[in-house]
């Protein structure tokens, strides 16, 4: 089975995030810059498709040249090849029009499976897998905590408010996970050594056919106005339980209203 | 009035959720309110009333297996249909899992911007978003197309605004390729009469500190007594306490509550991000220097397994 796998590289969520002054978007320059946590869940059930029914895994990724860092770690984690999307006029890219340069890579790569995280920890959007599908004409099989494969049928459980549903497609198919569908392995020394060997390809936007107006600034669909940092919580009352911790408690949620 | 569509969040067990009611009061600041139902046979006939109650002045109906037995994409193609057709003011959908999605394809569809995870949106069609776990706010503006939309549940107070709504079958004109990913099964895991996660006016939350799955009872009784929902760290998830639909954090749920309370949770970025928007959070925990304790309004330090028993005890007591 050919699988690609889709990550992208986020500023690092333990650390401060910001959006930049100048332009508005992310900051990807004071943050430490990391795998999207989930994305390392789809690499992981990849590579497990991959131990059990053969094929090839490639990771796709669009970003900036100091992406090419996230790559390198995730083909340590095993697949064997990358391919990344980079050029300037990218910079500024709404979700819209990401999902048409993804679709445009995917449309070379002819994947039989594309695996990606549910969602981004920058983000957070959970959009993509849909509008790709969208523009693929693919099925999306979105929030899998379990993913099975039998010859060309995929069965998902995906996790609801209420409890999950079974959904089934054939391929070729996108597939967005949970991190409950696995326990992402840790590369080991010799995947990081071979993993500065495997192939990267990249791809500019003439390389993929779409028009730099149609993406970055020029091409957003949508803006950010303005941002500001929420101002901290303060004037809280912390107590030391003497004995009657749970009763001062009570009396704090009756000044509130609460009981 | 130009009319604006707010896509119906409903679940069988309690009815029209309470984002919708969110939805059909910020509608209101907009324009006509129109509900979209998409669902079963019958489902619109079900919501009609609370949905008028809350100022609908016309519901749209697309029912039926073609509808409810595949995932989301006969959806989007009924309500992009639409769009087409009445032209609306906005779109409003809930800032859930099914909600973004329908979203999304719609945003493709029709070429047009989308804007998730709104807490406000204004006449002229600014929207206020919060980001990074909670730390930063942004205003933002679709630039191509009409402000599309996902709110987050306990963004607004609902407020009622009674409307007669008439409801309109829509023909449901759906393609083989909106039909590929098939619901076959759907199973209900979550019981019990409290409230969604998401939408609870109170969650009370167990972290680490909480020792095992057994303690949870505690958990589970001070929010019982509080009429709120439950929730779990991921530390409690990881190690097994609670089930993983009930984590809230950065890798779960984000809720927004009028109260919140954690109960041996640290307070962790990646709890903190699911978590910090609340109104009023109080915390317990036996580490006096814990970061939760930077967040809250009302702190105890000390052992949880003494307080909460003692506060649910004060609570009965007061009842």
């Amino acid at each position: 089975m050919n699988i690609v796998v889709l990550v992208k590289q986020v500023p690092d969520s333990g650390a401060d995030r910001n959006l930049r002054t100048d332009d508005n978007t992310v900051d990807r320059g004071s943050a430490n810059n990391v795998i999207n946590e989930m994305d390392e869940y789809a690499i992981e059930e990849a590579l497990k498709i991959k131990e059990a029914h053969g094929g090839e895994v490639t990771i796709l990724t669009m970003g900036p040249d100091r992406a090419t860092e996230s790559i390198r770690k995730a083909l340590s984690m095993g697949p064997d090849k990358a391919v990344h999307v980079v050029d300037d006029a990218l910079h500024g890219s709404c979700a819209v029009a990401t999902s048409k340069v993804l679709a445009a890579a995917l449309g070379q790569l002819n994947a039989d499976l594309v695996l990606c995280g549910s969602e981004s920890t920058d983000g957070r959007v959970q959009v993509m897998p849909h509008m790709l599908a969208e523009r693929l004409g693919i099925a999306a099989l979105t929030g899998a905590r379990k993913l099975t494969v039998d010859g060309a049928t995929l069965t998902v459980e995906r996790q609801t408010e209420e409890g999950y549903e079974v959904v089934t497609a054939s391929t070729p198919a996108i597939v967005s996970v949970w991190d409950t569908i696995n326990e992402p392995r840790y590369p080991s020394f010799k995947g990081i050594m071979a993993a500065k060997k495997k192939p990267v390809q990249t791809l500019s936007l003439a390389d993929l056919g779409v028009a730099a107006n149609e993406v970055g600034f020029d091409g957003a669909t949508s803006a950010v106005v303005e941002h500001s940092k929420r101002p901290p919580r303060s004037g809280g009352v912390k107590v030391t339980d003497e004995g009657s911790g749970g009763t001062q408690l009570v009396e704090f949620l009756a000044t509130e209203k609460f009981v | 009035m130009s009319e604006v569509l707010v896509v119906v969040e409903a679940t069988a067990e309690f009815g029209v959720k309470k984002v919708t009611l969110e939805m059909l009061t910020l509608a209101r600041e907009l324009g006509s309110p129109s509900a979209v139902v998409l669902g079963g046979a019958g489902a619109a006939e079900a919501l009609a009333g609370k949905l008028g109650e809350y100022g609908a002045e016309k519901i749209y109906a697309a029912e039926g297996d073609e509808i409810d037995g595949y995932l989301v994409a006969p959806k989007a193609t009924v309500v992009a249909d639409l769009v087409k057709r009445v032209q609306p003011a906005a779109v409003l959908l809930a800032s859930s899992q099914e909600g973004k999605e329908i979203a999304a394809r719609l945003a493709v569809k029709l070429d047009n911007g989308i804007l998730t995870d709104v807490v406000g949106l204004a006449a002229d069609g600014t929207a206020t978003q919060v980001a990074f776990a909670g730390s930063t706010i942004v205003k933002s503006k679709v630039t191509r197309g009409l402000p599309l939309v996902t709110v987050r549940p306990n963004s607004v107070n609902p407020t009622p605004a009674a409307a007669t709504a008439a409801v309109e079958q829509l023909t449901v004109a759906v393609t083989d390729s909106d039909k590929l990913a098939k619901v076959v099964d759907r199973v209900a895991e979550q019981k019990g009469s409290r409230p969604e996660l998401t939408e609870a006016g109170v969650v009370v939350s167990g972290g680490r500190g909480v020792g095992n799955a057994d303690n949870f009872k505690l958990v589970e009784e001070l929010a019982d007594l509080l009429g709120g929902a439950v929730g779990a760290s991921r530390a409690a998830v990881d190690s097994g306490f609670y089930p993983h639909q009930f984590q809230v954090g950065q890798t779960g749920k984000t809720v927004s509550p009028q109260l919140y309370i954690a109960l041996g949770i640290s307070g962790a970025i990646q709890h903190r991000a699911g978590m910090q928007t609340s109104k009023t959070i109080v915390a317990v925990n036996k580490d006096g220097e814990a970061p939760i304790f930077e967040l809250a309004d009302f702190g105890v330090v000390g052992d949880l397994f003494k307080i909460v028993p003692q506060a649910a005890e004060e609570i009965r007591k007061r009842k």
